[in-house]
């Protein structure tokens, strides 16, 4: 028995029958072909599936497609506006915040919500709100160096 | 400026696409007609199969089939073969059969796999396999397992013991008599799960009409895997292309060739239509290796002034279930030749027993042996210090081979190619205010605070490595690396190399490296790397290998093109070629250096072919293959500071630095990178990770919920700073850097706590020091 959901994902609204048990991760990536963003566990443990649902980071591997119905969501693919990256990405770029890419996506994410509810995070500040992330290649040094330059630029 | 960018922090041009979610990876891969694949795996350490039914499970919607290992087997598909046999160690090699037939030796071993239209289908039909099993009895521990009694896991293969190795320098007997002082030491080096943040994954895709096989897979060694898969499942060789897309880490945990490779081939072609599978996290931390899991019993023989004499060990290197793609190389070669340490030691023998139990094969996780030989060589030394009295820096003193540029040889038979390491200390232990600390400790103890001081020094074998020593140690490849330059007309270039890097970076590395041997944009060239169709033949990225290798064979392609173009050069400007020089991208005749044609110049000319001298041909390519002449021995000095809650046995993380030399660096940014994140998987060894099974083969950390990944708030600011000795094995002297941290950070975080906790009279502690683990061993010190 398919349900009928309609999201809007990265501005376009996105109609399809799914699952009642489809996460919303998987209707990204599989129904909606938007690969960028990651599944790294199955216990909601590492982040790499962090997306926004109507402004907040939300790991997309806690919710079914069914309970997007109607949301607004936001994915990696959705983050740079004509061509140009968004500040926190160029921030991971220009910082090397990122070494295999696999956890970047959701990682970025979590930091645009961070910065979102603090906008001038201390190190241990941003240590803490990316804790919902894991990283494996970077030891996160270069991550929070990323997330502090970003905040800085955004001052700017 | 074309000088100066070899050696410049610039930024990675893989980034864009990672950091827009654009960049592939294998379960990214879409192809029409893909149908997908789940593997039923076995709830028991150690069952025979007694039946699998199959009948409901091909019944349920969208299923294509559910397959046996009795079904591959018919099919010739063969045992996963184990591609490292160390000679004079009587290894046994029991077959390793992709899906179980008989009998499960580990949870996670596969049963049976499942293909269906969709996903869920196929997990939801995996889940319906009905798989009768008769429990055996089961062992999970290295040194149990030898013992009399003990669960036997293959036949052939008494008390569990798969091989024993020995290596011997010097007279170790003798150097113990003469002793004055022995420290001993029970050492548990415990298993890890590599947690590689993307988990395995492949997508098979079979072409009946040709026989041709394509596999997507997230490897480290797309070339290496291409030839163990054309041994096993009896494709041949040249029908295979194996791509490794983008690759989510891999820590060693994607080196092996593995049972699913043959599960989705055969799948494939039995289907003729593509099959993805890709792992749960749940499913990896089962089915992909395990890393470490070493009991030590060691001594240390020395002098009262501090000389050692001799170092003997026992070691049972726990080897899982079945010999993964290098186990047996791990614990011996990587492990047992590097017991010297960066110390003289004069006399060394460590008898190392490889062991089989009913847990997940164990391989290489970055370090691979390394950190084994380091830690037990490390806390030695500390333990000596303290039983002397004397501080553990002036024992590493005492001790130290002295600065060489042109080979030092230990006792176990290795070369290391140059060092300094009382250079590297020298900085650590200022960039630490050492002294300073120590009164602070002092300070500290009379008030009833616990400050420790750790001090790992460290050199490493790396840069895999001379293929004729693979081959005299028993590794079934080589471990040369090639390259290939092509110019384009428009003096733009492609890079073709054999290695398959996955985060380390080396598409800029290697960019940097061009731009700087011939004076060509950076933006101007492109690597490709990870395709065995669009690349020459490589043994992948692994062993800190990549640059220390990699960069070699590129190095030879520059040259040919660079001695090539002069040729061209001196023909165009009637000229002898013994007169032409080069430099920052312009060929020009000596004392003239307005007559002169850039590289641009020279791969237009070259291409269009249309005024060539007698004898050479049109084109501007080169090709190279780079077999080095020896290992390259990294090595540096890290200082771990740490205080510790005597009521709690929380331990605090207050500084940590490391001093590394990894020869020339070429991307300084790149280079801090991987010791950043080397230093985070040490240190996760030392205080947070370890994989845990019960008495009946349940893997209890078999979750991200139940084993701890470090986490960003986990740790202080590094603080990071290298020395520069180059190395005379590659022309760049570079040596490898994607290791060290692991290796230096779990030893310096010990002998931090131990440090700290002297004054309470604290033994050994196992790892990870978790705060119950450091609170019940102060308990027990002060009962």
């Amino acid at each position: 028995m398919k349900h009928p959901v309609s999201v809007t994902v990265n501005g376009a609204k996105q109609v399809a029958d799914v699952e009642p048990r489809l996460l919303l991760v998987h209707f990204l990536r599989d129904t909606l072909g938007l690969t960028g963003t990651n599944v790294g566990c199955d216990t909601s443990q590492c982040g790499a599936c962090t997306v926004f649902i109507d402004g907040q980071a939300v790991k997309s591997c806690t919710v079914l497609a069914v309970q997007a119905d109607g949301a607004k969501v936001t994915t990696i693919e959705g983050l740079a506006t004509n061509g140009k990256l968004h500040v926190v990405q160029q921030a991971f770029w220009d910082k090397h915040g990122l070494q295999c890419g696999f956890c970047t996506p959701g990682m970025i994410m979590t930091a645009c919500d961070l910065l979102q509810r603090n906008p001038d995070p201390s190190e241990e500040d941003v240590r803490h709100g990316i804790e919902g992330s894991l990283c494996r290649c970077t030891g996160y040094q270069n991550i929070v160096a990323a997330v502090r330059e970003a905040a800085s630029q955004m001052k700017a | 400026m074309a000088s100066r960018i070899l050696g410049s922090g610039i930024k990675r041009r893989e980034d864009p696409r990672l950091v827009t979610g654009q960049a592939k990876y294998t379960d990214d891969i879409v192809l029409p007609g893909m149908v997908y694949m789940s593997v039923v795996r076995s709830p028991y350490g150690h069952a025979r199969i007694k039946r699998i039914d199959t009948k409901k499970a091909a019944a349920m919607p969208g299923v294509l089939g559910v397959y046996t290992g009795q079904q591959l087997k018919e099919a010739g598909f063969g045992p996963i073969p184990c591609a490292w046999v160390v000679p004079g160690s009587d290894t046994k090699t029991p077959p390793y059969p992709p899906v179980a037939i008989d009998i499960v030796r580990y949870t996670g071993n596969a049963v049976a796999f499942v293909v269906a239209h969709g996903r869920s289908q196929a997990r939801d039909a995996a889940d319906a396999v009905d798989v009768s099993y008769e429990p055996l009895p089961v062992v999970v521990d290295g040194f149990k397992a030898t013992q009399p009694k003990a669960p036997q896991l293959h036949d052939g293969v008494p008390n569990n013991v798969c091989f024993h190795w020995h290596v011997t320098g010097g007279d170790v007997d003798a150097a113990f008599k003469s002793a004055e002082v022995i420290v001993k030491d029970h050492i548990i080096n415990q298993r890890l799960i590599p947690n590689a943040m993307e988990p395995r994954g492949a997508v098979a895709q079979y072409l009946g009409a040709t026989g041709e096989i394509t596999l997507w897979s997230t490897t480290q060694n797309p070339h290496i895997a291409r030839f163990l898969i054309s041994l096993d499942t009896g494709i041949p060789e040249q029908k295979i292309r194996v791509i490794a897309p983008e690759v989510g880490g891999g820590f060693g945990s994607k080196i092996p060739h593995y049972p699913e490779d043959s599960m989705a081939i055969f799948a494939s072609k039995i289907l003729n239509r593509p099959v993805k599978w890709t792992e749960s996290r749940s499913e990896n931390y089962r089915a992909t290796i395990h890393g470490r899991d070493h009991i030590q019993d060691v001594e240390l023989a020395a002098m009262k002034d501090g000389t050692i004499v001799g170092l003997r060990a026992k070691v049972w290197a726990n080897l899982g279930a079945y010999l993964s793609t290098a186990s047996t190389g791990i614990p011996t070669i990587l492990h047992g030749l590097m017991l010297s340490g960066v110390y003289k030691i004069p006399n060394i023998h460590e008898d190392v027993y490889g062991v089989f139990t009913n847990t997940t094969p164990v391989d290489a996780y970055r370090g691979a042996g390394r950190p084994e030989a380091t830690f037990m060589v490390e806390r030695m030394i500390d333990l000596l210090a303290h039983e002397l009295k004397m501080d553990p820096v002036a024992v590493r003193r005492k001790n130290m081979i002295p600065p060489f540029t042109d080979g030092y040889q230990v006792a176990t038979g290795l070369t290391y190619d140059t060092g300094n390491y009382e250079g590297a200390l020298a900085k650590a232990l200022e960039m630490a205010g050492y002294e300073k600390l120590r009164k602070q400790q002092a300070e500290m103890r009379a008030k009833g605070q616990y400050l420790g001081i750790g001090l790992c020094t460290y050199a490493e074998i790396c840069g895999l490595g001379p293929s004729q020593v693979a081959g005299a140690v028993g590794f079934g490849g080589g471990l040369w690396e090639s390259a290939i330059v092509r110019f384009h007309p428009s003096g733009k270039v492609n890079v073709m190399v054999g290695i398959s890097p996955h985060g380390q970076g080396e598409e800029t590395t290697f960019a940097q490296i061009v731009a700087s041997e011939l004076g060509v944009g950076v933006d101007d060239v492109e690597i490709t790397h990870g395709d065995t169709e669009k690349t020459p033949m490589g043994w992948g990225t692994y062993g800190s290998r990549g640059t220390a290798v990699g960069s070699g064979a590129l190095m030879g392609a520059l040259k040919k093109i660079k001695d090539k173009a002069k040729t061209l050069t001196a023909h165009l400007l009637e000229a002898s070629v013994d007169d032409i020089d080069y430099a920052d991208g312009k060929f020009f005749v000596k004392g003239s250096p307005g007559k002169s044609k850039s590289i641009q110049d020279v791969a237009l000319m070259a291409n269009v072919a249309w005024n060539m001298p007698a004898g050479l041909e049109p084109g501007l390519e080169a090709s190279s293959f780079f077999d080095p002449p020896n290992f390259v021995y990294p090595f540096g000095a890290h200082i771990a500071v740490v205080k510790v809650d005597a009521e709690t046995g929380e331990i605090s993380l207050e500084r940590y630095i490391a001093v590394d030399d990894c020869g020339k660096v070429i991307n300084p940014m790149i280079v801090a990178g991987q010791i950043h994140g080397g230093i985070a998987q040490g240190l996760g060894q030392a205080l947070w990770e370890g994989a845990v099974y019960d008495d009946d083969g349940q893997l209890l950390s078999g979750s991200m919920m139940d084993y701890a990944v470090p986490k960003a708030a986990f740790f202080p600011k590094f603080e990071l700073a290298m020395t520069e000795t180059l190395t005379k094995v590659n022309p760049l002297g570079v040596k490898g850097i994607g290791e060290t941290g692991t290796i230096a950070s779990t030893p310096a975080l010990y002998n931090a706590v131990a440090d700290a906790l002297a004054p309470l009279g604290v033994k050994t502690i196992n790892m990870p020091l978790t705060p119950e683990r450091v609170w019940r061993a102060i308990r027990e010190a002060r009962s």
